[in-house]
């Protein structure tokens, strides 16, 4: 089922005793996600996604704007009515009940047409089962299982309707890194095969990029980019963006942008058709660095950090924000250990510009050439 | 390391001095009372060492009056005020305005003195020759007949006794069932919201058997209690309670022990024991209970 | 398209029961709320009342227009209240004063100090806990009267100074301090009896108010022991007093007078509690009194 999102706004009021008015936790947020696709909802804590969330479900209600499932509006629907499964940070599984009890435990919310026969449950909650591999588990309190056990019943108990949309609240946070690889894996796996429209929110953008068909990142409430998350990791809309995706996280320089030609500490690095004369921010992705004795990026080595087939680079540059920059690069170009000083060039289509102010990108039109 | 050992005893030594004097040895001491056969107090003598005050007490008119009383009003009145507490805590943790302001009002009785309040309610139940008193006058309103409930019939004495009891005891049930259902992870609610649970469903199946625990709590100490109750019926009918037939076991212990009746400590001593071992074993059957119903 | 008008009247009906619910609880809990509220106004209201009014109606007014304060006058006069205020006073300060220095001690000895059979003690300690007051009176009843202690603050006091349960209560409080504090204290050579005074005590004040305010509340409203102990009306605490003036003050059907009495009698305690709301209420939470 297609989910649309239309200037979906939501205010709560101020906590604090002085302040008057009201905070925007989720502002004008506008989106669409297609039928059968794991849409994940980016963000650092605070930024609105759970309540987007929240939103979505029905546990509360927006301040303006809509949210339509298929063709229905069902911004005014309470939560029993709208369908959606979801899966919370902490599993919320009934302690006291069993495993199966908890799956079957939605099912016996069924009322009038959809009402299911006890058989029907028991084939259901057996087949969901199957489906996040527990079968062998269904007599266990939620007590007795590992954290990763635990995930699953909880995706079994949200899947195990049949909902038109699954939504999904930080689900691996509280499990150990290792494991939370191997889950979000399954996860991606479960939703191909189910095809349900499925919401994943999470703070970690290695989460989100590796299994999510969309991303949407926001910040404060407003939704800064949307698309397939190559897209957004090469096409940043703003420095915000451009600074959540990726990590080792981008470098980001103060330049001036005069003549066409971007330069940085006084420096011309790269020709950039089509701009104006300004002061911009300049983000150059680690990987978008190239060892080269005559490059015209000039920087103070530090150290070298070896990761096996490449090597990163930490070095210093007046201009740089946070000091130190880093460089991943292959490791047949390292420079010496004991070097002063490293001069890189840049590849092009890993470094973007950004208004000085308003942090938006600004596009280059035309080739952009080493200068 | 030896003047350690000696000052970490002198600091215990007020309350071991205290517990000791006050505590530990009337607990041996009364055992050997209540085995000791005809105790004269004046002269502290007695005849012998056998049961004989334990079968005097069981044998006393008023002890199984007593007995009586006090079984039915453990038996009304802790389920009852259970009950009741746990629909008021329900009703308080789903409302946000005023909240405050309802759990202040109902916590009142328990910082209010049982004897003074007592007061208020028998001149409400009360029925004189000025007038019928309000509970009297409101139940003639609505065409029934009036009764005086302080000293009328027995089953109306009961009524009382159990209803100011229920009022006296709520403010505690009401506060820890609050606590226990606030402490409830909100996030259980919002997964039976999403799965459509009706709201009496996500009561019965989930949040009862999440505050069990505490409703236990309850129910153990409810019952202590109350087979404990006195001081309540002294408020409402005066300290002579063998003569309104509304004594409990510990009135009837320490009527044995002071008063116009007094000067037994053997009697009160069996009879307190008796309480003691009732006690424990309705404590017992419940914790048994409840250790087979909390498996998780 | 039927399918959303069908969900729209779904809707409506939830928000409606949702309303009705709403209502019902509120309802619910202004009943419960005039019942426990009832008992104090009437008090309040009967003591307003002048003898003679109260006694003409037959039908109790449910308010007065000519308020009095004569039974106020009448409850300070023609029964000693002031003198079962000032034991109950005294009573409950020598009482609470005693049991928050030994529970002080005693509690620092379990949490902080080594002694060998400490955890054999501290068990015996709290096995102490279940055992019920009505045990042991009956001993310390025959203890007091042989000392010839009757009828006398000493007699009142020591029998009610031990709380095992609040001496378990500091004794966990104070395990919450960081062992690093003692070790830092000792090594600047702070005796133990400075520590507790100076580190100790501050850091643990809330709870130590809180057990205070519990242990103030119970000595007040004691009755059974003060009963018991005390034959002399001159030492009576106001539980007994007002069972006395119950029973012979006033004559029996001055109720009014006799409400003005309970009305003084109860307001300390509940301006205490509205002093205290969030302290008191916690603290019986952890472990309350009156089951």
């Amino acid at each position: 089922m297609k989910i649309i999102l239309q200037n979906l706004t939501k205010e709560f009021p101020a906590r604090g005793k002085k302040t008057s008015g009201n905070v925007m936790a989720v502002d004008h947020f506008s989106c669409q996600i297609p039928d059968g696709e794991l849409m994940g909802l980016l963000g650092p804590s605070g930024c609105g996604k759970s309540t987007t969330l929240n939103l979505l479900c029905g546990l509360e209600q927006p301040t303006e704007g809509k949210i339509f499932f298929g063709e229905e509006d069902v911004t005014t629907l309470s939560p029993e009515l709208r369908g959606v499964g979801m899966v919370f940070q902490n599993y919320a599984l009934y302690p006291h009940l069993t495993v199966r009890q908890n799956i079957r435990f939605p099912l016996e919310n069924l009322k009038g047409k959809d009402r299911l026969s006890k058989e029907e449950m028991e084939k259901r909650v057996t087949e969901t089962a199957r489906l996040v591999q527990i079968q062998e588990l269904m007599d266990r309190k939620p007590g007795e299982l590992s954290g990763g056990q635990q995930q699953r019943v909880a995706i079994a108990r949200a899947l195990v309707k049949f909902p038109k949309l699954l939504l999904l609240d930080e689900p691996l946070s509280n499990l150990d890194a290792r494991l939370r690889l191997q889950t979000r894996e399954e996860i991606r796996k479960i939703q191909k095969k189910t095809g349900i429209t499925t919401v994943f929110v999470t703070h970690d953008q290695d989460e989100a990029m590796s299994i999510c068909d969309r991303i949407a990142v926001m910040k404060n409430g407003i939704l800064m980019q949307q698309g397939k998350p190559q897209e957004v990791y090469d096409h940043p809309a703003n420095l915000f963006v451009a600074k959540f995706l990726g990590t080792p996280p981008i470098n980001v320089f103060s330049g001036t942008v005069s003549k066409e030609r971007l330069l940085i500490g006084g420096q011309p690095v790269l020709s950039v058709p089509g701009v104006a004369d300004q002061n911009v921010w300049v983000g150059i992705r680690p990987e978008g660095f190239l060892i080269r004795p005559d490059g015209p990026l000039e920087c103070e080595m530090n150290r070298i950090e070896v990761m096996g087939r490449d090597i990163s680079v930490i070095s210093t540059h007046a201009a740089c924000t946070e000091g130190t920059l880093r460089s991943i690069i292959s490791a047949e170009t390292a420079p010496k250990e004991d070097a002063k000083t490293v001069r890189f060039a840049l590849k092009p289509e890993k470094v973007f510009l950004f208004h000085a102010e308003t942090e938006a990108v600004i596009p280059v039109s035309g080739e952009r050439k080493e200068s | 390391m030896k003047r350690n050992h000696f000052k970490a005893w002198l600091y215990l030594l007020p309350a071991l001095l205290f517990l000791i004097f006050f505590m530990v040895y009337p607990l041996i001491d009364v055992l050997v009372y209540s085995v000791e056969e005809g105790y004269n107090f004046a002269s502290q003598t007695y005849f012998g060492v056998g049961l004989y005050n334990f079968s005097y007490v069981l044998h006393d008119p008023y002890f199984l009056q007593a007995l009586q009383n006090t079984f039915i009003l453990v038996v009304i009145t802790v389920p009852l005020s259970t009950l009741l507490a746990l629909l008021i805590s329900a009703g308080l943790s789903s409302i946000k305005p005023l909240r405050e302001l309802f759990q202040t009002i109902y916590f009142l009785p328990y910082v209010t003195n049982t004897l003074a309040v007592g007061l208020v309610f028998m001149i409400l139940f009360q029925k004189t020759e000025y007038t019928d008193g309000l509970i009297n006058l409101i139940i003639e309103f609505f065409g029934g007949n009036s009764v005086d409930f302080i000293n009328g019939p027995y089953w109306a004495k009961m009524f009382v006794l159990c209803v100011y009891t229920i009022w006296v005891v709520m403010p505690f049930k009401i506060l820890v069932l609050t606590s226990a259902l606030a402490s409830v992870n909100e996030d259980y609610y919002k997964a039976a919201r999403v799965d459509g649970t009706p709201k009496l469903r996500i009561f019965t199946k989930i949040t009862l058997p999440m505050i069990s625990p505490m409703i236990f709590y309850l129910v153990i100490t409810g019952f202590i209690g109350a087979f404990k109750a006195y001081s309540d019926a002294v408020a409402l009918f005066g300290t002579d309670l063998n003569a309104a037939g509304m004594n409990t076991i510990v009135g009837y212990v320490y009527d044995m022990l002071y008063g116009e009746s007094g000067g037994y400590p053997s009697y009160a001593s069996a009879a307190a024991i008796l309480l003691f071992a009732i006690v424990l074993t309705v404590t017992c059957i419940n914790l048994l209970v409840s250790r087979k119903k909390l498996s998780w | 398209m039927e399918h959303s008008i069908n969900y729209e009247t779904l809707q409506k009906k939830a928000n409606f029961r949702t309303r009705i619910q709403k209502i019902v609880i509120y309802f619910f809990l202004t009943v419960w709320a005039i019942v426990v509220l009832f008992p104090f106004y009437w008090m309040v209201l009967t003591s307003l009342k002048s003898y003679s009014a109260y006694n003409s109606e037959y039908v109790p007014a449910l308010f007065t227009l000519s308020p009095t304060l004569q039974n106020y006058a009448d409850a300070f006069t023609s029964v000693p209240l002031v003198g079962y205020l000032l034991n109950t006073v005294i009573f409950t300060a020598a009482t609470t004063f005693l049991m928050v220095l030994v529970s002080v001690l005693a509690a620092y000895a379990f949490a902080r100090l080594e002694f060998r059979g400490k955890n054999l003690v501290f068990t015996l300690f709290l096995s102490l806990m279940m055992i019920p007051s009505e045990l042991v009176v009956i001993t310390n009843f025959v203890t007091i009267t042989n000392l010839g202690l009757r009828s006398t603050f000493t007699g009142l006091v020591l029998p009610s100074v031990t709380s095992v349960f609040y001496i378990y209560l500091l004794k966990e409080n104070y395990e919450q301090v960081p062992d690093e504090l003692y070790r830092a204290a000792k090594v600047d050579g702070t005796s133990d009896l400075k520590y507790l005074w100076k580190v100790m005590i501050p850091i643990c004040r809330p709870t130590i108010v809180t057990i205070t305010i519990l242990k103030v509340i119970e000595c007040w409203n004691s009755y059974v022991w003060p009963r018991l102990i005390t034959d002399d009306p001159a030492y009576y605490l106001v539980s007994n007093g007002i069972q006395e003036i119950r029973e012979n003050g006033f004559g029996r059907e001055n109720i009014p007078a006799m409400m003005a009495a309970v009305v003084v009698i109860s307001l300390p305690l509940i301006l205490l509690f509205l002093g205290f709301r969030k302290k008191i209420m916690s603290g019986v939470s952890r472990g309350g009194l009156k089951g």
